[in-house]
């Protein structure tokens, strides 16, 4: 029984830590807006890519707001940092290093207030819950919370990597 | 004294002795039905469609809850009618380990009394808030009987928020009667006692002894609870209570026992005369003796323990004065009508017009009316007065007798369609009667020997005539056994014909005496789902993972701790030495319905957390033994609830163990933690 449950640690342990590498390897192999855990995704339709939610169509600014940076901050640190680190680094869920440039903000702020939705019907959400294994909690962000989010993440891209909202289509 | 005897001889029907052959009689009969009729089958009394009326699909809700006292489990119990399925149970004044009421450092002092801590009652009769004279579902409230207060119960997070203790009164089962626009709650002592308390012999009873009617203000916005005045009364044992609705809006009407003034053998003793005294107390008029300050203040000691709705944190205040008002002083605000032999129940109808008096020795019931005592009261129709309280004339209060109902009447509530519901021990039944011709019209077994009965809204003005549920004492074969002791059994009937129909059974937990049962919808849309995390004013809180720490201050270390699924935070800590007395407080910071996380560390010597999304829980810790202790969620929350757990390291008084904290590669001394910060902010 012991041995059954020393296997069942090491296989639990090993599918993190293999989750973790795959999503930085691919993260550090790709220059592009996909990594490799878009890159099955990226093949559905573009309204797949924004998510399931009432976020249809976002029109970014090329600009920073400041003030919303700042909002944006104040949540994610009440509410998200417990699992996303500012990095690229994994740990309970993805870093959030370069999600701007992975994904479209529509989808981010879908994923955000429309939490079980998403882990529901959306193949991105799904695939990155059989990595991660643990479910995102609906943190009850209102919309207007999930947009200040957004531009933090924005700034938080162009701080670490020089450029952000390469996933961002117009329109 | 001199009246009441001259009440007897005028109105007797029988002398003493023949009085207690006819309860020994009745005594012998009851025993004679539940041995004769123990196995006694419900099945010919059961209707082919009875399940599918109590059937509620999976998925779908229940119609009205039902709120019943646990009676000596100190708590009450939430129910889902017409199910009987359990919802949960909610403690009010026994101590909780199973989510740490009463044990963390927040809910300690909700047990506080003038007597120190005292961490169990037995909780009797709930009331929820009326507004108009129909249940609005706000709060509940229930009655602590042995050490005497007064909780409520917020009825959106389904938690204890406040408990009062009323003072100088023993017993506190008359309580705690609701008035139709929630203004007071009022209560009675169940036993005499001396006021204040004073070193006497027990037999200068009637010398010394007092009772006390309690007038309990609520403010409306909160719900808050305070003493407004205590009417100081003869020395009865004052029983259950009822205000009235609509035209008797203004007045209270209590059933009292031991007019005798028995201090031993009171099943004797207190079972002599022929009537005992129901108070009639216009407390309108109070309200105005108090206006004019005809009070006299007076020192006491009681307790006033308030849950702060921001921080979450319980404080308990010590209260050091009441206000009493004299009948003596104060002429027009209490009478006593005349009930027969040693009432229990004490019923107002819908319209607030008749008052049921149930005596329990009495094979009828009288029923008085409002307008009849009222005019009484007009024309001085009194006969004589005990201790200065005028006593109504018996049969001008008056409105007619239910005539042989069945043996032992106990409580009695309405349908709104005219019609009362009185249960009865001694003869094991329900029966229904005709308010206005006080005929008798149906009657059902129960199962056995029912105490109270709850109609949905069967106290109010509108009365949802649907369902009664009665609440029986004794259980016998009903169940599977478990052994001596059984799960109180409640039985539910449809009352919407003509004939009443038994549904169900089902076991309740602790005694549940008194219930009430509201209309789903009141309650549901306020369900709150969880706490604002931004709201949070705990001092020990953390919003945030950021934001935990380990502090020491002397000999006490603060833990600001966070939960989330699926990890605590910090979940490593060091440098606790022994001698330490350590203060886990945890913050969690789901936001998401459903989502409590549980938070226990081996060998702690008071309970677990339960801490509900957005709220911060404290559990107080004294390690025992050095080495390195394990601490984990205990409740289930996610795929990986199992990982969630963490060490405290605890090490000799002496050692140089440094202090340090942290989670995953970021553990560290205070310093490498300002460091972190100072590069992440710079």
């Amino acid at each position: 029984m012991k041995n059954l449950m020393g296997i069942l640690a090491l296989s639990i342990l090993f599918l993190i830590f293999s989750c973790g590498g795959s999503e930085n390897g691919g993260e550090a192999s790709s220059s592009s807006s996909s990594g490799s855990i878009d890159e099955s995704s990226s093949a559905e339709a573009a309204t797949s890519s924004k998510g399931v939610g009432e976020i249809k169509n976002l029109n970014l600014d090329d600009s920073l707001n400041v003030s919303m940076v700042f909002k944006g901050k104040q949540i994610v640190d009440m509410k998200c940092a417990s699992c996303h680190k500012l990095t690229d680094k994994r740990v309970v869920g993805p870093g959030f290093e370069g999600v701007t440039n992975r994904r479209q903000p529509e989808w981010i702020m879908n994923m955000i207030t429309n939490t079980d939705v998403m882990l529901a019907e959306d193949p991105t959400a799904q695939k990155l819950l059989e990595e991660c294994l643990t479910r995102m909690p609906n943190q009850g962000l209102s919309v207007g919370d999930a947009r200040d989010v957004l531009e933090f993440l924005r700034q938080n891209d162009e701080a670490k990597l020089g450029k952000r909202d390469e996933a961002y289509q117009e329109g | 004294m001199r009246h009441i005897k001259k009440a007897k001889t005028k109105l007797s029907y029988k002398t003493n002795k023949m009085k207690n052959y006819l309860f020994i009689s009745l005594i012998a009969f009851a025993a004679s039905i539940i041995a004769g009729c123990g196995q006694r089958d419900s099945q010919n009394v059961i209707q082919g469609d009875a399940a599918e009326q109590v059937y509620v699909a999976p998925g779908e809700y229940d119609e009205f809850y039902c709120f019943m006292s646990g009676g000596y489990s100190g708590q009450i119990t939430a129910y889902g009618l017409p199910s009987g399925r359990l919802l949960k149970e909610v403690p009010v004044f026994s101590k909780y380990p199973e989510n740490g009421y009463g044990y963390s450092e927040e809910t300690k002092a909700m047990f506080q009394t003038s007597y120190g801590e005292v961490p169990w009652d037995d909780s009797h009769h709930i009331e929820l808030s009326q507004t108009d004279g129909n249940f609005d579902g706000r709060w509940l409230f229930v009655n602590g009987n042995n050490t005497p207060r007064i909780a409520r119960v917020d009825l959106s997070t389904f938690e204890t928020v406040e408990i009062l203790e009323i003072p100088d009164v023993a017993g506190l089962h008359c309580a705690p009667f609701i008035t139709e626009n929630s203004e007071y709650l009022v209560s009675g002592t169940r036993f005499s006692i001396p006021i204040p308390q004073k070193d006497v012999s027990i037999d200068s009873y009637k010398e010394n002894f007092k009772g006390l009617i309690n007038y309990v203000s609520l403010d409306q916005e909160h719900g808050h609870m305070s003493l407004a005045f205590q009417i100081e009364m003869p020395g009865f044992n004052y029983d259950l209570a009822r205000n009235g609705k609509g035209k008797s809006h203004g007045w209270s009407f209590l059933t009292t026992y031991n007019s005798e003034q028995a201090h031993t053998l009171l099943e004797v003793n207190a079972s002599q005369m022929d009537k005992d005294l129901m108070a009639v107390v216009n407390w309108k008029k109070a309200e105005e003796y108090m206006e004019e300050g005809r009070f006299t203040e007076r020192e006491t000691n009681y307790r006033h323990n308030v849950m702060d709705e921001e921080t979450g944190i319980a404080e308990s205040r010590k209260m050091t004065k009441t206000k009493i008002l004299k009948p003596e002083d104060c002429p027009g605000m209490v009478y006593f009508v005349p009930v027969p032999k040693s009432p229990h129940g004490c019923d107002v109808d819908p319209t607030g017009e008749y008052i049921v008096g149930n005596g329990k020795l009495s094979a009828d019931m009288s029923v008085y009316s409002f307008d009849k005592i009222q005019e009484a009261i007009a024309n001085e129709d009194f006969d004589g007065d005990f201790e200065g309280i005028p006593i109504i004339n018996y049969e001008s209060a008056l409105d007619g007798i239910v005539k042989k109902p069945g043996l032992g009447p106990l409580h009695t509530e309405f349908d709104g369609k005219g019609n009362a519901y009185t249960t009865f021990f001694i003869s094991s039944e329900v029966v229904k009667w005709d308010v206005e011709t006080k005929e008798v019209l149906d009657r059902q077994s129960t199962f056995y020997s029912p105490g109270h009965l709850v109609i949905p809204g069967g106290e109010t003005k509108n009365p949802d005539g649907k369902y009664l549920v009665a609440m029986n004492k004794i259980t016998k074969d009903r169940y599977l056994p478990t052994g001596p002791e059984l799960a109180h059994s409640a039985q539910l009937f449809d009352i919407s014909g003509e004939k009443m129909k038994l549904l169900l059974d089902f076991p309740t937990k602790g005694e549940p005496h008194y219930a009430q049962a509201i209309k789903a919808d009141k309650v549901q849309p306020n369900a709150k789902k969880f706490f604002r995390i931004e709201d949070n004013k705990h001092p020990y809180r953390a919003q945030g993972e950021s934001k935990t720490k380990v502090e020491r201050d002397g000999k006490n270390v603060h833990v600001y701790m966070t939960a989330i699924r699926s990890h605590l935070a910090p979940d490593n800590i060091e440098g606790i030495k022994m001698g330490d007395t350590v203060y886990f407080h945890l913050t969690n910071l789901e936001q998401d319905w459903d989502v409590p996380h549980g938070f226990a560390i081996q060998g702690a010597n008071n309970a677990e957390l339960l801490v509900m999304p957005g709220q911060t829980r404290t559990l107080k810790y004294v390690p025992n033994r050095v080495g390195v202790l394990a601490m984990y969620c205990t409740d289930f929350c996610s795929a990986l609830h199992q990982e969630m757990s963490g060490y405290l390291r605890v090490s000799p008084e002496n050692s140089n163990v440094k202090l340090k904290w942290g989670l995953s590669d970021e553990f560290g001394t205070k310093e490498d933690w300002r460091k972190l910060q100072e590069e992440a902010a710079g």
